[in-house]
């Protein structure tokens, strides 16, 4: 028997029975999109991640107070236990370091901007000049906070666009006066689009320099400490550097945590790539299902379709014709199903992409790649045992059945 | 040299502890062209002879020799190509397959020979036209008479211009007149050259043919012949 007539036999041999094929085809079409889909939901949110961090430059240390250890009881657990704040004199110290090019202290909070009347609820941002530089963030129209000491509280504040367009409308904003908390401040500039970036829109921002901010919300302490070091290279010496001047600033304590971005993305790479594995992991059980699934309904054909087989034999088929036969009709099926699980799956990725336009959802070419190959392989691998069977039947008594 | 050469055949089932002998030292020789009737009781071991005949069964003992070459030591395989060669077969329940149209059921052998397809579509035409069944070419057999129906078997039997056919109650399942039909159409096949073998309980059909077997309990009782011997 030729290939062409093996195919086409199995072929009509399959849509003989509609409904068990199709029954079979969904099966495996499931399983095959469960993989595509809950890849593509896990990888997206990988790549969400991933671009959030990226969002933020590349020879950027990060410095946050408080220490997260993991670990046992040491001396110094028991003589203190609350960190201490970082503080502007910090972030200056910090400046001073030959391998720290650019440093912005941040301090954030939330409060009212009024202006005319209107009112609205906004986050605020106290920084420095420098933040502009080292977000990479544009200013639209104006300028940026003014290059001064770190504890100066000029009375002026940067909006963001959505801000502005909401306070101000067709207005010119620049030097005019916003109350922002129990504030007067002056607008000196509008930021340029610039996206998000670690859960922040720039669009929906208040920056104030960050004295202001502090004394707005009534603290010392500094929520982050952004440290741009010089060159990507630098980047390890600068995180010791860091570590060690702050350390020596606060009586030998380690009592911050400097991390790279790096670090960062690497971990959450990590994590969301083993969330995507095992969910893949989990859908691929869905697969092997229908891989027994394909084997039960091959072999209800086998016993349906016994006198048939009977009957091939007695026209001259040889047992390899048969088995070859009943194992392309295993592999169609299968095929189809990866086919028809390869469109639902994309279809679904779409469908998820529409409802959460900031996740990146496609499915990665692995996922998709090990879908199919894996439907292809159990549809045939669990098609050999009923061809094998078909193959092995006694013509007499196979045609004696009817 | 006879065209079918039996010797002392044994066939024995087992049926749980019990041991059934379906064919005892058969020993049997039927030239090419012949015309047999096999006839006896159920169970007198006709089929068993029959399906030994056609290559689907192995005797426990005994040689069959087929056109001089001893066939029983033969796998299952090289069986195959004995079967789709020489052999036909036609059933008494037709055996058609149902998903499959009249032509494409004729053509099944020549598909399974490996034959191509435009060779295959003349052959099968001109099959069609042999056996009239040109405007029933593209109807399934469940659209199709009992007598179209063993037309489309015959037709597929003897598509491969086997050496012998072999049939096993071919009129079994029809009313007299398609079964008047349908011998006439085997006695005609077999005119052309091609040998008859024909298991029946209907004597009638029995008595047509020009030597017949009687069999009883796994041997044969009588061996008939009638008329002058074919050339």
């Amino acid at each position: 028997m030729s290939p062409a007539d093996t195919l086409r036999f199995a072929t009509r041999a399959a849509l003989g029975y509609p409904l068990r094929t199709a029954l079979m085809v969904l099966a495996m079409s499931i399983g095959v999109a469960a993989v595509v889909m809950l890849t593509a939901l896990g990888d997206g949110a990988r790549r969400y991640v991933v671009e959030e961090f990226s969002a933020l430059g590349a020879n950027l240390l990060i410095v946050l107070p408080g220490r997260t250890e993991t670990g046992g009881v040491n001396p110094g657990s028991f003589v203190s236990s609350t960190p201490r704040d970082l503080t502007n004199d910090d972030a200056a110290a910090l400046l001073r370091l030959p391998l720290v090019q650019r440093v912005a202290p941040l301090t954030v909070g939330n409060s009212e901007i009024s202006v005319g009347g209107r009112l609205r609820e906004v986050m605020v941002l106290g920084t420095t000049a420098d933040y502009l530089g080292i977000r990479g963030f544009g200013v639209a129209g104006g300028q940026f906070l003014p290059r001064e000491d770190f504890g100066r509280a000029t009375a002026v504040a940067v909006i963001g666009e959505t801000i502005r367009a909401e306070l101000f409308g067709n207005e010119n904003a620049i030097g005019r006066m916003i109350r922002l908390g129990d504030r007067r401040l002056r607008v000196i500039g509008i930021m340029g689009p610039a996206g998000r970036g670690l859960g922040m829109n720039s669009d929906e921002l208040v920056l104030v320099p960050v004295a202001t901010a502090q004394a707005m919300f009534n603290t010392n302490a500094l929520f982050r400490i952004m440290v741009e070091t010089r060159g990507r290279e630098a980047l390890g010496p600068a995180q010791r550097q860091v570590e060690d001047l702050l350390r020596a600033r606060r009586d030998g304590e380690l009592d911050f945590t400097v991390i790279t971005q790096d670090a960062v993305l690497g971990t959450f790479d990590r994590i969301l790539g083993a969330l995507t594995l095992g969910v893949a992991g989990i859908a691929a059980i869905s697969l092997a299902v229908a891989g027994i699934l394909v084997m039960n309904v091959m072999l209800v054909a086998v016993t349906q379709r016994t006198g048939e087989i009977g009957l091939l034999k007695a026209l001259g088929a040889s047992t390899g014709a048969i088995r070859l036969a009943f194992l392309a009709e295993a592999g169609l099926l299968s095929l189809a199903g990866a086919v028809a699980g390869f469109a639902l799956g994309h279809a679904g990725a779409w469908g998820i992409r529409l409802a959460f336009p900031a996740l990146p959802a496609w499915p990665p070419d692995w996922a998709v790649a090990a879908a199919v190959g894996t439907a292809l392989t159990t549809g045939l691998l669990f098609g050999v045992m009923p061809a094998r069977r078909a193959a092995a039947l006694d013509p007499v008594q196979a045609l004696m059945k009817r | 040299m006879a065209q079918i050469e039996l010797d002392g055949i044994n066939r024995i089932f087992q049926l749980g502890d019990s041991q059934v002998h379906a064919l005892c030292d058969v020993s049997l020789r039927i030239e090419a062209g012949e015309y047999v009737s096999v006839m006896g009781p159920s169970g007198s071991g006709k089929s068993t002879l029959l399906n030994l005949l056609g290559l689907l069964d192995r005797p426990n003992s005994g040689h069959y020799r087929l056109e001089g070459r001893d066939v029983t030591t033969l796998s299952a395989d090289e069986q195959a190509a004995v079967r789709s060669a020489r052999i036909g077969f036609v059933f008494q329940s037709f055996h058609l397959v149902p998903r499959l149209t009249a032509a494409e059921n004729i053509a099944l052998p020549l598909m399974l020979a490996g034959m191509p397809a435009h060779e295959r579509t003349r052959r099968v035409a001109q099959a069609l036209k042999d056996f009239g069944l040109e405007a029933r070419a593209h109807h399934r057999p469940e659209e199709l008479s009992g007598g179209q129906r063993q037309r489309v078997a015959i037709a597929r039997a003897t598509i491969m211009r086997p050496a012998m056919l072999l049939a096993d109650e071919p009129t079994g399942n029809l009313d007299r007149a398609t079964g008047q039909e349908v011998t006439a159409l085997l006695e005609d096949l077999n005119a052309a050259g091609m040998t008859l073998i024909v298991v029946t309980h209907d004597p009638v059909m029995g008595e047509r043919a020009r030597r017949r077997v009687l069999m009883e309990d796994g041997a044969i009782r009588q061996d008939l012949r009638r008329g002058p011997e074919p050339a």
